[in-house]
């Protein structure tokens, strides 16, 4: 059967998918991938560039939430914030990184659903505070740690976040998200209240703590036998 | 409005100016020209956006990209404190350097409560539109006030040690944001459409559990393919979604809607798309694996997605 739309602007895709594989800067692939769609569907010059250009305005509020903290963050760093959580930490010598991630996995996930995605963040919060406090707890039990399982466990930091966050903010009834899902549906034809929407979400929220939490706990249990793996492999 | 998104993007256009300038006189940094043009673009954007005709920002945006691709953007020198100078004042400063960091989200908290009804001489405080986003311009100002008292230092200092940040972020910074942008692009194009055509004709989608499979691991592919679930969900949830599941197995729209865009955010947390999320931390933690997060998260992504799938079919009335 003929497709009564155009298929071309799927090319787009196939650029991205191309780019990422043969590892070209990823801001190259994006932008040549934008560019490539427009033609597709027969954007002239100008039209492209506008499309562009007026879609970059349009989301300045991803990156100005990561932009203004920086100078706070940076003062605070050069004075030696993140040494002194690691030192912090290292005082509750019987809290696990396990244990600790578990706790702010919960705070993060309970604050994104009630609206307080500020509580936390890459910048803001794990790489000053959480992943030293993470690499901090496993110090005081197990040594000095190899290269290898201080990356694992900031790796694991930066997810327990991202993890909290996504499957919290879902359920707030005032997130993006759930404004996004009845505008849409609306305009197809379907009403829903944006409370059913964030009610529906927490199924899947407490399967995602769930799910993580266990993997944090397995990780404790773990630890000191890749500890003893890492430092073999070193040797 | 006093502190209306329009307000704050001019003072992250100060910052970003302030980067460029002290890039474009560093004489030790390798690339000055190339960084400073970067960050200057960059600050423009922000600082007159709104006031310049679209094709320019999308010019720049592009000569950003070809910037970034000829690797111009690289960090400069920074002198940093010794490991004894740092341990001496994280001594001397102690708990208290753990406020500064904290006032950010709880002020934004505050503020964000308060703040919605407080208007000053008949302005309101806080922009109506986004006013959580508004509440955290609020917090950093108050943020960076109190890290100035705690530290002795300048705002100057601030703004060198914000270069010093951005600098170890690189262009990955701007990534999420040009993400975002080829989203809108991809829907202007009609790129929704056309996925939505091939899924209805290529897949044997009148079984229920494949029709359910297809929504939920759509979500995710799409999201893994543009980095961002917003983008994927009106393609899935149009193509897919509405037709076929609620139009032929009724489902319950708020359901459907709610598990499809986790979904997505499974996604989310497998793609190296997903730049500020994946790619952006790994580089501020300083992974030597750039997808080291990506690695961490993917069996928890992918034990909630399977989930997912089992969640939607049972949730379906039955026949």
């Amino acid at each position: 059967m003929a497709p009564d739309i155009s298929l071309w602007p799927l090319i787009g895709v196939a650029v991205i998918i191309a780019g990422f594989v043969l590892r070209f800067n990823p801001m190259l692939v994006v932008i040549g991938a934008a560019i490539v769609t427009a033609c597709a569907a027969g954007f002239g010059v100008a039209q492209t560039l506008t499309a562009i250009g007026t879609g970059f305005l349009k989301t300045r509020n991803l990156t100005l939430a990561l932009i203004l903290p920086l100078a706070t963050i940076g003062l605070l760093e050069r004075h030696g914030l993140r040494q002194h959580a690691q030192a912090w930490i290292q005082r509750f010598a019987r809290a696990t990184t396990g244990q600790l991630l578990i706790v702010y996995l919960a705070v993060r996930e309970l604050a994104a659903a009630v609206g307080l995605t500020g509580l936390g963040g890459h910048v803001q919060m794990v790489r000053p505070l959480i992943a030293p406090m993470a690499e901090g707890a496993a110090e005081a039990r197990h040594g000095p740690l190899p290269e290898r399982i201080r990356h694992k466990l900031r790796a694991m930091a930066a997810a327990t976040d991202n993890v909290g966050l996504f499957f919290g903010e879902d359920i707030f009834v005032a997130f993006g998200a759930v404004v996004l899902i009845t505008t849409f549906l609306h305009e197809a034809g379907i009403t829903v209240e944006p409370l059913h929407v964030a009610l529906w979400g927490i199924p899947t929220a407490i399967v995602a703590f769930v799910v993580h939490a266990l993997r944090l706990w397995r990780l404790d249990r773990t630890l000191a036998r890749e500890i003893a793996a890492a430092r073999e492999d070193a040797q | 409005m006093i502190f209306s998104l329009a307000n704050l993007y001019i003072v992250a256009g100060l910052v970003l100016a302030a980067v460029a300038v002290m890039t474009a006189i560093d004489r030790q940094h390798p690339r000055r020209v190339g960084s400073a043009l970067f960050w200057g673009f960059y600050a423009i954007v922000f600082l007159a956006g709104d006031h310049l005709p679209p094709t320019w920002i999308g010019g720049g945006v592009i000569a950003m990209a070809v910037l970034a691709g000829l690797r111009q953007v690289i960090p400069g020198p920074h002198a940093l404190p010794t490991a004894a100078e740092y341990a001496d004042c994280a001594r001397r400063l102690g708990n208290k350097l753990f406020l500064p960091a904290l006032a950010i989200p709880v002020v934004a908290v505050v503020v964000t409560l308060v703040g919605k009804q407080v208007s000053i001489g008949g302005l309101p405080f806080l922009d109506k539109g986004n006013p959580t986003l508004a509440a955290i311009g609020v917090a950093s100002i108050v943020a960076l006030a109190l890290a100035c008292t705690l530290t002795r230092e300048t705002p100057v200092q601030g703004l060198r040690e914000a270069r010093r940040l951005l600098d170890t972020i690189g262009w990955a910074f701007v990534l999420p944001q040009l993400l975002g942008t080829l989203g809108l692009v991809f829907s202007d194009a009609g790129v929704g459409k056309a996925v939505a055509w091939v899924a209805t004709h290529y897949i044997a989608i009148d079984i229920r559990f494949v029709a359910v499979a297809v929504y939920v691991l759509g979500m995710a592919l799409f999201t893994i393919i543009m980095g961002n679930g917003f983008a994927a969900f009106p393609v899935m949830t149009g193509g897919v979604g509405v037709p076929v599941l609620v139009g032929v197995f009724h489902a319950n729209p708020a359901s459907m809607a709610a598990i499809g865009m986790f979904s997505g955010y499974c996604g989310t947390l497998l793609t190296p798309m997903a730049a500020n999320f994946n790619i952006v931390p790994a580089a501020l933690l300083e992974l030597p694996d750039k997808n080291g997060v990506i690695r961490a998260q993917w069996p928890t992504a992918l034990t909630v997605l399977t989930a997912n799938v089992f969640l939607l079919y049972f949730l379906l009335p039955s026949p």
